[in-house]
């Protein structure tokens, strides 16, 4: 019998480590899309609850009276080997969710900023978080069908990045060209490292 | 998500949730410390669980649990929202029943031979 095992659960079994990168980018720029697209999960999708009641509120009395919102976030996986797992994570789209970013952010490895050449100002708010935090971020200039309507240069230029970001141009919807972006990521976050060392 | 969830003529994904999301904690929504989103969680045998002392979503966990599985991905299986999935492995944490492994704060965050792995990996696929 192991009835009488008293070891803590899990004793034994690897647990393997969780690298977090975030997709970002304005509404409707492919976010989910290149999480499904290099993902080895169908995407999945996790809700967090926004209620009107703060964190301090612990009371049964109150739960009636709160309004609640929903707001979804998809996410993908990638296992490198059995002791090493990337996660995706796409940013929720619209601006009221900011402080789901944090929690997001928090720990993330860095961010793959997707900007839409024709609708480029969506993507300032997501850059402007990662420069504000410090983390990591390339940009993924997502051609839509196959066009190309602007230069890395100038999207360079237009979000007015610091030089060592890079920019990289991307099919959201195909799996080699996402697994370059998350490449060109890591190799990223590897040089800073290095020139932090 | 639930899209696929049993046919009912007139409750589906559009008439939102039928039940309000923080009724299986009781009410309670504080968020128990810890449980990042991919820290990863393993529970105990079900052989060692006593399933009567617990409610069906504490189970339901126990049973995804049984392998280690990411926060993120353990809230997505058993189809709660993240706070609620939180509240219920602090119970079950509390209890014995799952142990919890947060992951790396970002100051120690992975080291240069990881981060080549990873590149290493995403090349391989």
């Amino acid at each position: 019998m192991d009835s009488v095992r008293s070891e803590r659960p899990g004793a034994g079994q690897r647990i393997p480590m969780a690298l977090k990168i975030l997709i970002a980018g304005g509404f409707g720029v492919g976010k989910t899309t290149l999480v499904g697209a290099v993902s080895e999960i169908r995407p999945l999708q996790t809700e967090e609850v926004l209620s009107s009641a703060g964190e301090d509120t612990d009371d049964v009395s109150g739960v009636e009276a709160k309004t609640t919102t929903t707001v979804a976030m998809d996410f993908g996986r990638i296992t490198i080997n059995e002791d090493l797992q990337v996660y995706l994570f796409g940013t929720p789209g619209q601006d009221r969710f900011w402080f789901l970013w944090d929690e997001l952010a928090f720990g993330a490895l860095g961010a793959v900023v997707l900007a839409d050449t024709r609708r480029l100002a969506d993507c300032f708010p997501s850059v402007d978080y990662f420069e504000t935090r410090r983390t990591p971020f390339v940009v993924g200039v997502n051609c839509f069908d196959g066009k190309q309507l602007h230069s890395p240069a100038s999207v360079r230029n237009a979000l007015d990045l610091d030089p060592d970001v890079p920019v990289v141009l991307c099919d959201a919807r195909d799996r080699q060209s996402g697994k370059d972006l998350l490449i060109a990521l890591v190799e990223h976050v590897a040089k800073r490292r290095v020139v932090a060392a | 998500m639930a899209a696929d969830t049993p046919g009912h003529d007139w409750l589906d994904m559009d008439a939102g949730p039928v039940v309000r999301p923080y009724t299986v904690t009781g009410g309670r929504v504080r968020p128990a410390t810890g449980f990042d989103l991919v820290a990863f969680v393993v529970a105990a045998p079900l052989d060692r669980v006593d399933a009567a002392q617990l409610q069906p979503e504490h189970r339901a966990i126990i049973e995804v649990a049984q392998r280690p599985v990411a926060v993120a991905e353990l809230s997505a299986r058993v189809d709660l929202a993240l706070g609620v999935v939180r509240v219920l492995l602090g119970d079950l944490l509390g209890a014995g029943l799952v142990v919890s492994y947060e992951p790396q704060p970002a100051a120690a965050l992975p080291n240069y031979d990881i981060l080549q792995a990873v590149v290493n990996g995403l090349r391989a696929l």
